[in-house]
C-alpha cells in the first residue's frame, strides 16, 4: 500500500499513486496545515495519517525520504549558491555527492537556471526562486511531491512553464498533492481534488465531474452596469438554468451559451458586454460557497 | 530521469525513530560550506573579542593592579590572572550566542530549518549539527587565544594545551543548555533576558578579581554558576596547579551537557515541529 493519506483533521481523502490530487479553497482554509501534517513537520493534535503506509508524526525521516515538499513561501538557503542549494539539500536526504553532481545539473535544465549556477539566491527574481525551490524539492526523485500554491505571485508566463515541468512529472508517474486557491490551476494539474472551505470538504471529484454535477456546461457573463444589473435580473428568468447576480456582472448557467444570448437579444435586452464561456471550478465553488473564491 | 536514489541506511534505535536519520553529518558539511563562503572578518571579529578585554584589562588596567595571587597562593601578573578566566568567558558568550539568537534567527527568519526539516533530517539531526558546528567555531577561536596567551608569555605550564578542550567542553554545556533555553522563547524581546543573565554572569564569576571579595553566602552562589567552574578550571591550568577541585568543575560541565542534551531532545518537537 503506497500513496495514501487518511482522515485529516476533519478532513477525510485518500489519494492513489501516480495521481495529481488537488486541495482547493480559499486562503486560511487549513491547505497548507494539512501539508505540513503530511510531511511531519508540524504536530498534530489527534486524527489518523498515514503517508506510504506510515505515520509522519513517528517516523518522519523515513516518509520524507520519499517526499517532494513545495513550502508556499520559498525557504531557500541564502547562504549558498544556487547550484549549492540543490547539492546541499540532496546531502540532507543522505544521497552521495557522485550522484548529486550529475542530478544538480540535470535539475538545473529542468528549472531552466543553467545560467544562474553559481549564482547567489538573493539576486534572482521571484521566478527564478520558485523554479529552484520546485528543482530542490525533486532532487530525491520523490515518489510524491507536495506542492503547497505553487504558482501564487507568479506572473502568467512564469506559471505556465511552471505548469508544463510539473505535467510533465505527472506523466513520469510522480504522484501530486497540490493546493491552490487558482481554478484554473486546479483543472490544468488536477485529476481529482477536493474543495475545502471553513475546515469541511464541500464537495470531491475530477474537475469536470464536479464542473457537471454543480453547474452547467456554459455561462453566459453579462453586464448592464453597475446600477442595472439587479434590476434587469427579474427580466431575466428562464433565459438559463439558474442566475447568479455579482456586484458587476449577472451569469447565466445555461447548456446552450449562444442560445440564451439570442433570448436575451430578442427579450429587448442589450447588455453593455456580454460573454459566452465554459463553467470552470470558479462557478462550482460560487455554486457551493455563495462567494467567489479570490476576494 | 534516473530512477533509483542510493540513500544511506543508518540504523536507528527505536527511541529515536521520527527524530533523526543519523545524518548528523550533512548539517555540518552545510556549516563548513557557509563558513567558505563567508566574510572572514566576521570570523575574525569573535577571535578578537577576548584579545581586546585582555588588551584593555589585563594589559592596561593591570598595570595599576600589579601582581596577584593566583591558583595554589603563586604571585602572578593580573593579565596572566585574568586571560584564562576570558577564554572561558568567550567560550561560553559563543556557545550562547549560535544555540540562541542564531538558532531563532534560522529558525523565524531565515527559515533554513523549515527546509531541512522537509527532507529526511530529523530534528535530532539539525539540533546535534548545530551544536557541533558551535563547538568547532569554540575550539578555532580557544586555539587562537591560547596562541596570544604563550606569544604573551601568560600561560606557564604544558597544561595550559588543555585549555583549547576545555574551551570545547565548556561551549558544549553552555549550547545544550542553551539551545533548550531556546525552545521556549517565543520572540527576540525574550532574548533579551538571556544577555541579561549572561553579563552578570561574566561580570561576577570572579573572573576579575578572587571570589574572596563575597561574603560567604554569596560565595555559594557564585560557586553554583557554571561560569565560575569554567574560569576556576582555565585558571588551574593555566599554570598547571590541578586539585580535586579541578575533576569537580570538569564533572559539573559534564553534568551540564548531560542535562543540556537530555533537555534539548525532550522539547526537540516544540522547538522545531511548531
Amino acid at each position: 500500500m503506497y500513496g495514501d493519506f487518511a482522515a485529516v483533521d476533519s478532513i477525510d481523502f485518500e489519494v492513489q499513486p501516480g495521481e495529481s490530487f488537488g486541495l482547493l479553497g480559499p486562503n486560511g482554509a487549513g491547505k497548507s496545515t494539512t501539508m505540513r501534517m503530511i510531511g511531519g513537520t508540524l504536530d498534530r493534535s489527534g486524527g489518523t495519517l498515514q503517508v506510504l503506509g506510515m505515520d509522519p508524526a513517528e517516523r518522519g525521516p523515513e516518509v520524507r525520504a520519499h517526499l517532494g515538499v513545495i513550502p508556499q513561501q520559498d525557504n531557500l538557503d541564502e547562504e549558498l549558491r544556487v547550484r549549492d542549494n540543490l547539492v546541499m539539500y540532496g546531502r540532507y536526504f543522505g544521497l552521495p555527492r557522485s550522484y548529486l553532481g550529475p542530478k544538480a545539473d540535470e535539475l538545473l535544465a529542468f528549472a531552466q537556471l543553467e545560467a544562474k549556477a553559481t549564482a547567489k539566491v538573493g539576486d534572482l527574481s521571484g521566478g527564478m526562486k520558485r523554479r529552484l525551490t520546485i528543482a530542490r524539492g525533486l532532487v530525491n526523485e520523490p515518489r510524491i511531491l507536495l506542492l503547497d500554491e505553487p504558482t501564487t505571485g507568479l506572473d502568467p508566463q512564469a506559471r505556465h512553464i511552471l505548469w508544463d515541468r510539473l505535467f510533465r512529472l505527472k506523466e513520469a508517474g510522480t504522484t501530486l498533492v497540490v493546493t491552490t486557491h487558482f481554478m484554473d490551476e486546479a483543472e490544468q494539474l488536477c485529476d481529482r481534488l477536493i474543495v475545502v472551505d471553513k475546515g469541511r470538504i464541500m464537495a470531491h471529484g475530477s474537475p469536470a465531474q464536479l464542473i457537471r454535477e454543480h453547474s452547467t456546461r456554459e455561462v453566459v457573463e453579462v453586464r448592464f452596469g453597475s446600477e442595472r444589473n439587479a434590476q434587469v435580473v427579474a427580466e431575466l428568468e428562464g433565459v438559463g438554468v439558474r442566475n447568479e447576480v455579482l456586484p458587476d456582472r449577472i451569469l447565466i448557467y445555461t447548456p446552450d451559451g449562444e442560445g440564451a444570448l439570442e433570448e436575451i437579444t430578442r427579450r429587448g435586452l442589450h447588455p453593455v458586454t456580454s460573454l459566452v464561456r465554459r463553467s470552470s471550478l470558479e462557478d462550482v465553488f460560487l455554486r457551493l460557497t455563495g462567494r467567489s473564491l479570490v476576494d | 530521469m534516473t530512477t533509483s536514489t542510493p540513500a544511506r541506511r543508518v540504523a536507528i534505535p527505536p527511541v529515536l525513530a521520527g527524530l533523526t536519520s543519523g545524518n548528523v553529518g550533512a548539517v555540518l558539511e552545510r556549516g563548513f560550506t557557509v563558513i567558505r563562503n563567508q566574510n572572514w572578518m566576521i570570523l575574525l571579529s569573535g577571535f578578537f573579542e577576548p584579545v581586546f578585554y585582555l588588551l584593555a584589562m589585563g594589559i592596561g588596567m593591570g598595570g595599576l593592579v600589579g601582581e596577584v595571587s593566583g591558583p595554589g597562593g603563586r604571585p602572578i601578573t593580573y593579565a596572566a590572572y585574568i586571560a584564562p578566566a576570558l577564554l572561558a568567558t568567550s567560550a561560553m558568550n559563543g556557545a550562547i550566542y549560535d544555540s540562541t539568537w542564531n538558532v531563532f534567527f534560522k529558525l523565524r527568519f531565515a527559515r533554513l530549518y523549515e527546509a531541512m526539516l522537509q527532507t529526511s533530517l530529523g530534528p535530532l539531526d539539525v539540533a546535534l549539527g548545530e551544536i557541533l558546528m558551535a563547538l568547532f567555531r569554540g575550539f578555532v577561536y580557544a586555539l587562537g587565544f591560547l596562541g596570544v596567551l604563550a606569544v604573551m608569555g601568560l600561560v606557564s605550564s604544558w597544561w595550559a594545551l588543555a585549555m583549547v578542550p576545555v574551551a570545547v567542553l565548556i561551549a558544549f554545556g553552555f549550547a545544550a543548555l542553551g539551545m533548550a533555553v531556546t525552545s521556549y522563547l517565543k520572540n527576540f524581546q525574550q532574548m533579551d533576558v538571556v544577555n541579561f543573565v549572561m553579563l552578570p554572569m561574566f561580570l561576577f564569576s570572579a573572573t576579575l578579581y578572587p571570589i574572596s571579595v563575597y561574603p560567604e553566602a554569596i560565595q555559594w552562589f557564585v560557586m553554583a554558576m557554571p561560569l565560575w567552574h569554567g574560569v576556576e578550571l582555565m585558571r588551574q591550568l593555566s599554570v598547571g596547579h590541578l586539585t580535586a577541585m579541578t575533576v569537580l568543575h570538569v564533572g559539573y560541565f559534564v553534568g551540564m551537557t548531560a542535562a543540556g542534551l537530555w533537555l534539548t531532545t525532550v522539547r526537540l518537537r516544540a522547538l522545531f515541529l511548531r
